[in-house]
C-alpha cells in the first residue's frame, strides 16, 4: 500500500447550491446506481416486459372472443389502454421489494450516515423507475401494434398518454415504496402489494364494460383510482372524451403524492 | 475547547424488553483510538449507531467533532466515516461505481471523485478488481471497499463497528495497518471489537461494556492488569514430556501462580499454560525448555480471552462464558 495523500479540506457545512439543488443532485447520484443496478440484472425487468405481453395474449385471444362477442380487434382496442394501466401499477411493486432487499443489506445505512437529505435515496430510487415505466409503454404499444392495435388519434396524444402513464406509475409506486419500509421482507412486499392491486386492476374498466358489472361493483369501479386513468389513456389513444378523466387522474396523482410520501419518509425514518 | 471528539454522557436505548444502552457514557481524546470492547449483545453496535447519526437515543446525549448528534445530525455527518458489522457496499457496483456515489454524495464534484475513488482503490490493493461488481469480491476485499467508503470523506472521527470479524489474521493485520496510518493522518477512530487482543493492540484507550453498560475504561495496560495479564502456552511435541514441561514452566511463573494441564475448555489436551508477569517470561522459557530436550509444536503468549476480562472485571459475579456462547 503507498500513502495516502490526505489534505485536509475546509469543510463546509451547507450543501452546494442549497437544500433543494443538493436534494435534486443526491437523489441523481442515487438514481443512476439504481439505473446500473437494472442494467445488470435485465430479468428485473420480466415484470414489465414479458408479463404484460402474456396477459395481452392471454386475454385477447383466450377471453377476448367471449367477452366482445368474436371481434378480437375491437377488444385489443379496448383492453390495450387498460392493460397499460395494469401494468403500470404492478411494475410499482418490484420497487418496494428492492428497496425493502437494500435496507436489509445495510447499504442504505452508508447513506444515512452521509449529509444527504433522508428523502434522497428515495426519490432517486423511484426516479429510476422512470425507466420501467417507459418500458412498459413501448413493449405494450410495440406489441400491441403487431397484434393489431392502431392508435386512432395521433402522434401528440399517443407521447400525452404515454407520458400521464409514466407519471401515474411514478406516484402509485410511493405505496409500494411504503409498504416496502413497513414490512420485513421482500417477499411480503409482494404479497401485500398483489392484495391491493389484482382488485384495483380487476375491479375496474379494464376488461370488460363497467354497465355489464352489478351495482356494488360498479360503486368500487366508481372510486378506483385506476378507472378514470384507462379512461385517459383510452381516450387518447382510441378516441373519446378525456377531460373528466384527466382531471380524475391528476387529482388521484397528487392525492397518492400527498399521502403516500409522507407515509414513506416517515416510516423510512423511523426504520432504524 | 476540549479535546474530546467524542462525549456521550448517559445513553439509553431500549429496543422492546431488552435495554441495548442502560447509561453508557464514553469519551475519546483527539487524535486516539478508543477500543469499545464487549460481547455480542453487549450494546457496542447500538452505540455507534447512536454516534453515527443512524439511531436516536431514548435519553442521553452525545458530541461528536464537538457539535450535538441529535440537533445537529447533518454537520456530524460531514465529519464521520462509518463502516459497519457487515460490509455495505453496493454488490451489483463495481469498486470505483461504489467510491464515486459516495463521493458525489459527499458533493465532491464528478471529477475529484473519480480521482479520490482511484486514490482509495489504490491504497487499498483493489485497483485491479476496480472495475468489477462488488459481488465478486472475497470477504477480505469488501472490508477493504467498506473501509475504503467510510474514507472518501476524509473523516475527522472513523467509527469501525467490529472491522476484523470473520477476516483471517493477515488480512486482520492489513486492517490494523489502515487504522494506525488514518490515527498518524490526524483522524479519531472508535472501533468495536470482540477481542481484547485487538484492542491491546490499537487502542489507547479501552472500555468495556457489558449489557448496555460501561464496567470498564481504561488504558490497556491498566486492564491488562486488572484482569491478570499474559498465559504462556507449551505444547510439548511428545505428550509424555508433560510433566517435564509443568517443571520447566514452573521456573517463569508469575508470582503466586503455578503451571498447569491446560484448562481450556474444548482445547486439545497436552498443553501446558502459565500465568506470566511479562514477556520476558518468553525469553526465559525457549532457553529452559531446550536445556530440559522438551521439542515444542506450539510455544505462544495468548492475552486473556473476553471471558476471562469479564470475569476479573465483575469478580466472578457475571457468567458471560455462558452468555456469550449462547449468543454466538
Amino acid at each position: 500500500m503507498s500513502t495516502l495523500d490526505i489534505t485536509v479540506d475546509t469543510i463546509t457545512d451547507r450543501p452546494r447550491g442549497g437544500a433543494f439543488a443538493a436534494l435534486v443532485r443526491h437523489s441523481g447520484a442515487l438514481a443512476r446506481r439504481s439505473l446500473i443496478k437494472t442494467m445488470r440484472t435485465p430479468e428485473a425487468l420480466l415484470d414489465v416486459t414479458l408479463q404484460p405481453v402474456i396477459f395481452l395474449l392471454l386475454f385477447t385471444y383466450l377471453f377476448g372472443g367471449a367477452i366482445a362477442g368474436g371481434d378480437r380487434h375491437a377488444y385489443l382496442q379496448f383492453l390495450l389502454p387498460g392493460m397499460l394501466a395494469q401494468s403500470l401499477a404492478m411494475g410499482g411493486i418490484a420497487l418496494g421489494q428492492n428497496l425493502n432487499a437494500d435496507i436489509e443489506k445495510g447499504v442504505f445505512d452508508r447513506f444515512r450516515s452521509l449529509p444527504v437529505a433522508r428523502s434522497a435515496p428515495l426519490v432517486g430510487a423511484v426516479a429510476a423507475d422512470i425507466v420501467r415505466y417507459l418500458t412498459v409503454c413501448v413493449v405494450m404499444l410495440a406489441f400491441g401494434t403487431l397484434m393489431g392495435f392502431r392508435v386512432e388519434t395521433g402522434p401528440v396524444p399517443a407521447v400525452a398518454a404515454v407520458a400521464l402513464s409514466i407519471g401515474f406509475g411514478l406516484c402509485f409506486c410511493w405505496i409500494s415504496v411504503w409498504v416496502g419500509m413497513l414490512v420485513r421482507t421482500p417477499g411480503a412486499v409482494q404479497g401485500l402489494m398483489f392484495l391491493l392491486v389484482f382488485p384495483l386492476s380487476f375491479g375496474s374498466n379494464v376488461f370488460v364494460e363497467v354497465g355489464t358489472l352489478p351495482g356494488w361493483l360498479q360503486a368500487f369501479v366508481h372510486v378506483n383510482p385506476i378507472t378514470p386513468l384507462v379512461g385517459t389513456i383510452r381516450g387518447l389513444t382510441t378516441g373519446g372524451p378525456v377531460a373528466h378523466d384527466l382531471v380524475l387522474t391528476l387529482a388521484w396523482m397528487a392525492g397518492l403524492l400527498v399521502v403516500f410520501v409522507p407515509l414513506a419518509l416517515r416510516a423510512y425514518a423511523r426504520r432504524a | 475547547m476540549s479535546d474530546l471528539v467524542v462525549r456521550a454522557e448517559g445513553l439509553r436505548k431500549r429496543f422492546g424488553q431488552t435495554r441495548a444502552l442502560d447509561g453508557v457514557d464514553l469519551a475519546m481524546r483527539r487524535g486516539t483510538v478508543l477500543g469499545v470492547l464487549g460481547p455480542n449483545g453487549a450494546g457496542k453496535t447500538t452505540a455507534v449507531r447512536v454516534l453515527a447519526t443512524l439511531l436516536r437515543p431514548d435519553e442521553g446525549r452525545a458530541e461528536v467533532a464537538g457539535i450535538d448528534v441529535l440537533r445537529e445530525p447533518q454537520r456530524v455527518r460531514r465529519r464521520i466515516g462509518l463502516t459497519g458489522q457487515y460490509a455495505s457496499v453496493d454488490e451489483d457496483l463495481t469498486g470505483t461505481q461504489n467510491l464515486v456515489l459516495i463521493g458525489q454524495l459527499l458533493d465532491l464534484p464528478t471529477r475529484d471523485a473519480k480521482r479520490r475513488a482511484a486514490e482509495l482503490l489504490d491504497w487499498f490493493d483493489l485497483t485491479e478488481a476496480a472495475g468489477r461488481m462488488a459481488k465478486t469480491y472475497s470477504g477480505g476485499m469488501r472490508r477493504r471497499l467498506d473501509l475504503a467508503a467510510s474514507l472518501v470523506g476524509r473523516p475527522e472521527v472513523i467509527f469501525l463497528d467490529e472491522p476484523t470479524t470473520g477476516l483471517d489474521p493477515a488480512k486482520r493485520e492489513d486492517m490494523w495497518g489502515v487504522v494506525r496510518t488514518q490515527v498518524t493522518q490526524g483522524a479519531s477512530v472508535l472501533l468495536t471489537t470482540q477481542y481484547l487482543e485487538e484492542a491491546d493492540a490499537l487502542a489507547d484507550e479501552i472500555v468495556v461494556i457489558h449489557q448496555g453498560r460501561v464496567i470498564a475504561h481504561d488504558s490497556p495496560d491498566g486492564l491488562k492488569r486488572r484482569v491478570g495479564g499474559l498465559t504462556l502456552r507449551v505444547r510439548p511435541a511428545d505428550p509424555a514430556r508433560v510433566p517435564d514441561a509443568l517443571r520447566v514452566l514452573d521456573a517463569v511463573a508469575a508470582p503466586g501462580t503455578n503451571a498447569s494441564a491446560d484448562p481450556a475448555a474444548g482445547a486439545r489436551p497436552g498443553a501446558v499454560s502459565v500465568p506470566v508477569t511479562g514477556d520476558t517470561a518468553l525469553d526465559e522459557a525457549v532457553p529452559a525448555l531446550r536445556r530440559a530436550g522438551v521439542e515444542v509444536t506450539e510455544l505462544a503468549l495468548h492475552l486473556p480471552g473476553l471471558d476471562e476480562v469479564f470475569h476479573a472485571l465483575t469478580d466472578g459475579t457475571v457468567d458471560v462464558r455462558a452468555k456469550a456462547e449462547e449468543l454466538v
